[in-house]
C-alpha cells in the first residue's frame, strides 16, 4: 500500500485550484494609461543627451521648448515657451521673447535665465545630439557670447552664418532644445557637471506629465504636472511597459491588459484588423530604411554595381508582404512630410536591367558580399528577402547577424560590406537628413564629423557643397527646389539604396481617444488621451 | 563460409570461448541482447538512426529547397497540406524542408561537441589524475571554475565574446561541456595509475605522455564516451537555446532553434510555424534521451533498475 | 576531539576554493567581456555621437588603460562592494541587481518547490513500483522533462493557457493595475502581497507565476523523482527495511518513514542543485515571460556589451552556485552519519 501524506494532496489540490483560477478579465485602471514598448532604446532621460525614439517621445510630453509646430502641417511654427522672435536683418541672429506666467513642475516660473541656461548647457555638455545646437557656430568656449540675455524676458541667439531661418527653429523644437528648471538642476550639480550625472534619471521640465520612474528595460512611468501651463491631461499618470515582442504585445491588448500596443507587426495587424475592441491607426514616419553600400569594397564602388543593386529589391513585395502596413515604399533620402521631400520612386525589381548593369561593370556572374543584419525580425525579414532577389542576378548576400550594437560597431567602423538599416531625422528641417546622406566634408579615417555618407566611405566633395549652399537659401520654394535636385542626383548615384518609409502603427483599446501621432517621435503626445 | 543464424548465436554466447575477440564479442552481444528488452531504449535508438537517416538522405526527402523562398505573395504562412506537410513560414518556405535540413546541423552541433570536448577532458583529467600533487590541484581547480559557472550562462557570454554563429556556438558549448569530462577520467585515471599495468608499462621506460596517450586514455575513454552519450540531448538543447536567444545558427540556416525564435511571432494565428520546429527538436532529444536512459541501465549495473 | 577540527578544515578548504574559484570566475567573464566585438562607448553615448564626445565616453571609461590595469581596478572596487554602474541603466549594478534578483529568486523557489512536492512522491513511487506500469510512466514523465526545449514549452504553455484559454496572467509578473498598489519590501510578490493582505493582487501574482514556475518545476521534477526513485531503491535493499518488515512495520511507515528518512540526506543535495539549476535555467524562461529578473538583466547586459553588469550578475550566480553547493556539501557533513565517521 501507498499512502501519500496528507501534505502533498492537499498541495497539489491547492496547485490545480490556483492553476485553475480564472485570471480576472483585466481591465485597466481608468486614469492610468498603459502602454507595451520596446524601451530598451532608452539610455538616458537628459534632454542635452536624449537622441532615442522612445525617449524622444517620453521628453515630448513631459518638457516644452521655445518653439513648436502643427503635426498636421509642420510648416505651421508656433511659440511655446517663446512669445515671439525676430531675425536681425544680417541674418546672422534672432532674438527671443518669453512668454509670461509659465513655471516648473517644481512651481519655479519659467524665465529667461532658464532658457539661457537651457540651450548653453546643451552645448557645453556636448553630448550626441548637441551638434543640432552647435551647427550653427557654436561652441563650449563661444557659447556664453552666442546666447546672451538682453532683457528681462528676452534673449539673442547669433549663429557663424546667415542660415535659413527656419531651420534654427525647427532645430529648437527638437528635445535638445527643452527647457529644464536651472534651479532644481543646480541644486544637484556635482563637480560642475552641470547636474548631468543626476539628470540621466531624473526629471526638471514643464510639460504636461512628470517623469516619476524609469526602469531601464522594464518600465517609465510618469504623472500628471499640476504646474502645467496648458489643458491638465485627463490622464493622472502614463505608464510605458518594456515588452519587446510584437505577439505578446497583440496578447495583452486583446486581454486588455494594456491600452495602447506599439510594436505590432503585419501579422498581428491583419488579426487585430477585425476586433470590435480594438482600433489601428498609423501616422507616416520620418524614419527610412536604407542599404548602406560601402564604396571601400571593390565591387560595390561601381556606379554600375551600385545602380544595378538598386533593381534587386523587389520594394513592392516586400511591402504588401513582410511589411505589410509598417512601411510605405520610399527612394529618396527625405521622407514625405519634408519640405522638398521626393516622392519619385524609379527602382522596382528588374533582374534584367540589373544583369545588363552587372555585365557592364564588368561583373556578369555576380560577386559575393556580406551584409550586417541588425537580428530585429523586421530588419532580418527585409534582409532575406532581399537576399533571395539578389541571389536571382548572381549576388550572393551573405548575411551576418548581430544585435543592434554589435552591427552599429561595425558601420561605424566602416568594417561593413553593406549594412541594412533605419535613420530617423534629427528635427523637422530637410538639412537633418541631407547632411547625413548627402554631406561628407572629409572621407578619412579619422574625421571629425562622421555622417552616413562617411561611414560609406562615399567622397562628394561637390554634393556636399550642394547640401552647405542649400542651408542658406532663406526662400522656402527656391530651398525646396535645391533639395529635389540633390535628391534626383542622389537617388542615381548615391550607394545609397533608400527603400521605404516607415509608418508608425499603434493599436488601441477602442475606449482610448486623443492620442496624437506626430511626424517624430517628440510629436506623439497622449496629453489629451480620454478613455471612456 | 555461411553460419546458421542459432550457430552463431551459439558462438557467440558460448561459456567457453576460444579467444579473446570472440569473449569480447560475445560480451558485447549479452549487452546487445539486454539493451534490446528495454522497448523505451530501442524506440530511442529509433529515433537516433532516423536523425541519422534523414541527415543524410535530406536531399532526396526534403521536396523543397531549405533556404529559397517561395512566392511571398502567395505562399506565405500557410497551413500544412500535401504539398506543404508543416505547412510554410514567414518567407514562404516549406518548413518540412527546413526541418529536415536543419537535422544536419542538429547532428553536425552535436558530432562537434563530442569531437571537440572529449578530447579536452580526456586530456585535463588524465594528467590531473596521473601525475596528482600540484599539477592535479592547478588542473581541477581550473576545472572547478568551469563548473562553477551556471552552463548556459558561460555559453552566452562566449556566444557574445565570438559573435553569433554556430560554429561559436559549438565551440561555446564545448568549452562549457569539458568539464565533468574531465572528472570522470581523473577518476577513472585515479583507479588504473597504481596498478601493476602501469607499473610495468613504467618501468619498461616509457615516457609519461606515452603512458597516459597510450594506455590510461583507452582504458577511461568507454567511460567517458557514454557520459558524452548521455550528455547529447543536453548538447542539442543548448544548442537550440542558443539558437532561440539568436545567438546561435542564423539566418536563414535552418536551425530548430532558431526556427522556433522566428515562428514566435507568429505563434497565436500560425501555430505551425513555432511548434514543428519545437517538436523536432523534442523528438530527436528524446530519443538521444531514451538511448542514454537505456545505456545506462545496460552498461552500469549499479544504476540499473 | 577529531571530529570538529576536520569540520574547521574542511570548512577553511572550502572557504579558500572559493575564493579562488571567485577569482577565477571573474577573470574569465572580465576577458570575455574585454572581447567582445561590441563597442561598450557606443551603449554609452549612442549611436549618433560626435567624435568628441565618444573619445571623453571612452577615457571616462578607463577603456585607454592596458587590461591587466583595468581588471586590477575593478577587483579592488569590487572588494570593497563597488560593482561599478551599468552602462545601461546607468545605476550602480549591486542596486540593479538587489532589485532584479527577487523576481528570479521568487520564480526558482516556487518552481523548486512545485519540483520537489511532486518529484519526490512520483520517485517514491517508481521505487516501490519498480519495473512496473508506473515505474515506466514516471520514467517517460522525467525523460520528456529533460527533452522539451524549455522555451518551447512555454511559448506553447502561453498560447494555450493565456491566449487561448485565459486561465492563466500573461507574461510579466503582476498586472500594472497591482504594481503599484503593492509596496515591495522584500521585492518577492507573493508575499509582500500576502502580508500586506491584498488578496486581490496576491491572486493576480499567482496567475502570472504560476505557468513559468509550474515548467520549471517540471523540469526539477524530471531531476528529483528520478534521484528520489534511485535513493529510495537503495535504501529498501538495505537490511533495516528486512528488519523491519519482518517485525511486522507497515509497509507505508516502513517507506515513507524509514526508507524516506535515510535517503533524504542525499537528497537535500540534489534538491539545492537542482535550485542552483533552475536559478540558471531561468535565462530562457525569463525571455519567454517578460520577468523582469537576473536572467533578463544578464541577456539585456550582454547584448550591450554592458560588462560591468554582466560581470556582477555572473558573479551573483556564481556566488549562489558555489554557495548552495558548498551548502549540501556541508549538510551533507554534518547529517549523514557514514560521512561524518569517515572524514
Amino acid at each position: 500500500m501507498l499512502h501519500v501524506p496528507r501534505f502533498f494532496s492537499t498541495a497539489a489540490v491547492a496547485l490545480f485550484a490556483g492553476l485553475a483560477t480564472p485570471a480576472a478579465q483585466a481591465e485597466t485602471p481608468p486614469d492610468t494609461l498603459i502602454q507595451a514598448w520596446s524601451i530598451d532604446d532608452v539610455i538616458t532621460l537628459d534632454p542635452a543627451e536624449v537622441f532615442e525614439f522612445t525617449a524622444s517621445e517620453i521628453l515630448g510630453n513631459t518638457y516644452q521648448g521655445l518653439i513648436g509646430y502643427n503635426v498636421n502641417d509642420v510648416s505651421d511654427i508656433f511659440g511655446v515657451i517663446a512669445e515671439s522672435w525676430e531675425v536681425a536683418p544680417d541674418g546672422m541672429s534672432m532674438s527671443f521673447t518669453i512668454r509670461d506666467g509659465m513655471q516648473f513642475a517644481t512651481g519655479n516660473p519659467i524665465t529667461v535665465d532658464d532658457v539661457v541656461f537651457s540651450l548653453t548647457r546643451a552645448v557645453k555638455l556636448d553630448k550626441s545630439p548637441a551638434f543640432i545646437l552647435t551647427q550653427f557656430g557654436l561652441n563650449a568656449e563661444n557659447v556664453d557670447d552666442m546666447i546672451v540675455k538682453t532683457g528681462d524676458n528676452s534673449f539673442d541667439l547669433k549663429m557663424d552664418k546667415a542660415y535659413a531661418p527656419t531651420l534654427l527653429l525647427y532645430c529648437l523644437t527638437a528635445t535638445v532644445g527643452f527647457i529644464v528648471d536651472k534651479q532644481l538642476v543646480l541644486e544637484h550639480e556635482v563637480d560642475g557637471d552641470l547636474g548631468y550625472n543626476w539628470l540621466k534619471t531624473a526629471y526638471a521640465g514643464s510639460g504636461a506629465f512628470t517623469i516619476r520612474e524609469w526602469r531601464a528595460n522594464e518600465v517609465i512611468v510618469v504623472e500628471r504636472n499640476d504646474n502645467y501651463s496648458g489643458d491638465a491631461p485627463p490622464m493622472a499618470r502614463a505608464i510605458y511597459r518594456h515588452i519587446p515582442e510584437s505577439s505578446t504585445q497583440r496578447l495583452l491588448l486583446e486581454k486588455g491588459d494594456i491600452d495602447i500596443a506599439r510594436d505590432l507587426g503585419p501579422e498581428e495587424i491583419d488579426a487585430l484588423q477585425n476586433n470590435p475592441d480594438i482600433r489601428i491607426e498609423s501616422g507616416v514616419k520620418g524614419s527610412i530604411y536604407y542599404l548602406g553600400l560601402n564604396q571601400k569594397n571593390e565591387f560595390l564602388s561601381k556606379p554600375e554595381v551600385r545602380q544595378a543593386m538598386k533593381y534587386l529589391v523587389d520594394y513592392a513585395t516586400i511591402a504588401d508582404t513582410i511589411a505589410k502596413g509598417t512601411v510605405t515604399v520610399h527612394q529618396a533620402f527625405l521622407p514625405k512630410g519634408f519640405l522638398g521631400a521626393l516622392e519619385e520612386t524609379p527602382f522596382e525589381l528588374n533582374v534584367e536591367k540589373a544583369k545588363e548593369l552587372l555585365a557592364a561593370a564588368g561583373v556578369p556572374d555576380g560577386f559575393t558580399v556580406t551584409m550586417d543584419t541588425r537580428n530585429t525580425p523586421e530588419i532580418t525579414g527585409m534582409a532575406q528577402a532581399i537576399q533571395q532577389t539578389m541571389a536571382t542576378a548572381g549576388i550572393n548576400l551573405e548575411l551576418i547577424p548581430g544585435d543592434g550594437q554589435q552591427t552599429l560597431t561595425k558601420y561605424r567602423a566602416r568594417n561593413h560590406d553593406i549594412y541594412i538599416g533605419r535613420w530617423g531625422p534629427d528635427y523637422q528641417d530637410p538639412h537633418t537628413n541631407a547632411d547625413t546622406f548627402a554631406r561628407n566634408p572629409d572621407n578619412s579615417d579619422d574625421a571629425a564629423s562622421k555622417p552616413l555618407a562617411w561611414r560609406n566611405a562615399w567622397d562628394i566633395p561637390e554634393m556636399t557643397a550642394k547640401a552647405d549652399a542649400a542651408v542658406l537659401e532663406k526662400d522656402a520654394a527656391a530651398r525646396a527646389e535645391m533639395y529635389l535636385a540633390l535628391q534626383r542626383e542622389h537617388q542615381e548615384t548615391s550607394p545609397f539604396v533608400i527603400m521605404f518609409q516607415e509608418i508608425e502603427v499603434l493599436g488601441f483599446r477602442d475606449n482610448v481617444k486623443g492620442f496624437v501621432v506626430g511626424p517624430s517621435f517628440n510629436d506623439n503626445s497622449f496629453k489629451a488621451v480620454t478613455k471612456e | 563460409m555461411s553460419m546458421t543464424e542459432s550457430s552463431r548465436r551459439e558462438w557467440l554466447l558460448t561459456d567457453h570461448p576460444a579467444s579473446r575477440r570472440q569473449a569480447r564479442l560475445g560480451q558485447m552481444y549479452r549487452t546487445w541482447l539486454t539493451f534490446r528488452q528495454n522497448r523505451l531504449a530501442m524506440v530511442g535508438l529509433g529515433i537516433v538512426v532516423l536523425l541519422v537517416l534523414v541527415a543524410i538522405f535530406a536531399d532526396l526527402i526534403a521536396p523543397y529547397d531549405p533556404l529559397i523562398s517561395g512566392d511571398l505573395r502567395t505562399a506565405r504562412l500557410l497551413p500544412p497540406s500535401w504539398n506543404h506537410p508543416m505547412g510554410t513560414d514567414e518567407q514562404a518556405r516549406d518548413i518540412f524542408s527546413r526541418v529536415v535540413y536543419g537535422s544536419r546541423l542538429t547532428l553536425m552541433v552535436v558530432a562537434l561537441v563530442a569531437i571537440i570536448a572529449t578530447p579536452i577532458g580526456l586530456l585535463v583529467g588524465t594528467t590531473a589524475g596521473y601525475f596528482g600533487g600540484w599539477v592535479d590541484i592547478i588542473l581541477m581547480r581550473i576545472t572547478d571554475i568551469f563548473l562553477a559557472f551556471p552552463r548556459l550562462i558561460l555559453a552566452l557570454a562566449f556566444v557574445a565574446a565570438l559573435g553569433p554563429g554556430i560554429e561559436n556556438a559549438i565551440i561555446a558549448i564545448a568549452i562549457t561541456s569539458w568539464p565533468p569530462y574531465a572528472r570522470l577520467a581523473r577518476a577513472e585515471t585515479l583507479t588504473i595509475r597504481d596498478t601493476d599495468y602501469i607499473a610495468a608499462i613504467r618501468l619498461q621506460g616509457a615516457s609519461s605522455a606515452r603512458i597516459i596517450s597510450g594506455h590510461v586514455v583507452p582504458l577511461c575513454l568507454s567511460s567517458v564516451i557514454i557520459r558524452v552519450t548521455l550528455d547529447m540531448a543536453g548538447i542539442i538543447l543548448t544548442a537550440a537555446g542558443l539558437g532561440f536567444l539568436g545567438l546561435g545558427a542564423q539566418p536563414p540556416q535552418p536551425e530548430w532553434g532558431a526556427m522556433i525564435a522566428a515562428g514566435r511571432r507568429f505563434l497565436i494565428d500560425f501555430w505551425w510555424v513555432a511548434t514543428m520546429p519545437g517538436i523536432a527538436i523534442f523528438a530527436v532529444s528524446l530519443g538521444f534521451n531514451l538511448l542514454g536512459d537505456g545505456l545506462r541501465d545496460v552498461l552500469d549495473p549499479k544504476g540499473r533498475g | 576531539m577529531r571530529a570538529p577540527s576536520a569540520f574547521l578544515w574542511q570548512v577553511t578548504k572550502l572557504l579558500a576554493t572559493l575564493a579562488l574559484t571567485f577569482i577565477g570566475l571573474l577573470l574569465v567573464t572580465f576577458l570575455i567581456g574585454r572581447i567582445v566585438p561590441v563597442d561598450p562607448v557606443l551603449a554609452v553615448v549612442g549611436d549618433r555621437a560626435s567624435q568628441s564626445v565618444y573619445d571623453k565616453a571612452y577615457i571616462e571609461l578607463g577603456l585607454d588603460k592596458p587590461l591587466y590595469e583595468q581588471f586590477w581596478i575593478y577587483m579592488t572596487k569590487m572588494v570593497t562592494g563597488d560593482l561599478g554602474q551599468s552602462f545601461l541603466t546607468k545605476k550602480d549594478i549591486a542596486d540593479d541587481i538587489l532589485r532584479v534578483f527577487p523576481a528570479t529568486l521568487e520564480l526558482a523557489t516556487v518552481g523548486i518547490l512545485i519540483g520537489t512536492v511532486l518529484g519526490l512522491p512520483l520517485g517514491v513511487l517508481a521505487a516501490v513500483k519498480k519495473g512496473k506500469l508506473a515505474d515506466q510512466l514516471v520514467r517517460v514523465l522525467g525523460l520528456v522533462g529533460y527533452s522539451a526545449p524549455i522555451f518551447w514549452l512555454g511559448l506553447l504553455g502561453l498560447l494555450v493557457f493565456y491566449a487561448k484559454l485565459g486561465w492563466v496572467a500573461g507574461p510579466g509578473r503582476i498586472d500594472i493595475g497591482y504594481e503599484y498598489s503593492v509596496t515591495q519590501t522584500t521585492g518577492l510578490l507573493l508575499i509582500d502581497s500576502a502580508m500586506q493582505g491584498q488578496w486581490d493582487a496576491f491572486r493576480n501574482v499567482v496567475s502570472h507565476i504560476i505557468l513559468p514556475a509550474s515548467l520549471l518545476g517540471y523540469f526539477s521534477m524530471a531531476y528529483i523523482s528520478r534521484m528520489t526513485r534511485s535513493f529510495m531503491l537503495n535504501e529498501l535493499a538495505q537490511e533495516y527495511i528486512t528488519t523491519a518488515r519482518v517485525k511486522g512495520v507497515p509497509e507505508w511507515r516502513i517507506i515513507w518513514i524509514h526508507a524516506l528518512r535515510n535517503a533524504a540526506v542525499p537528497l537535500v543535495t540534489v534538491i539545492a542543485l537542482s535550485y542552483a539549476s533552475l536559478l540558471e535555467g531561468s535565462v530562457l524562461t525569463e525571455t519567454v515571460f517578460a520577468w523582469p529578473g537576473l536572467g533578463q538583466y544578464l541577456t539585456n547586459s550582454l547584448q550591450n556589451a554592458d560588462m560591468n553588469a554582466v560581470l556582477g550578475g555572473t558573479m551573483v550566480i556564481g556566488v549562489i552556485f558555489v554557495g548552495l553547493n558548498l551548502l549540501s556539501d556541508l549538510l551533507y557533513t554534518l547529517l549523514d552519519p557514514r560521512v561524518r565517521r569517515r572524514g
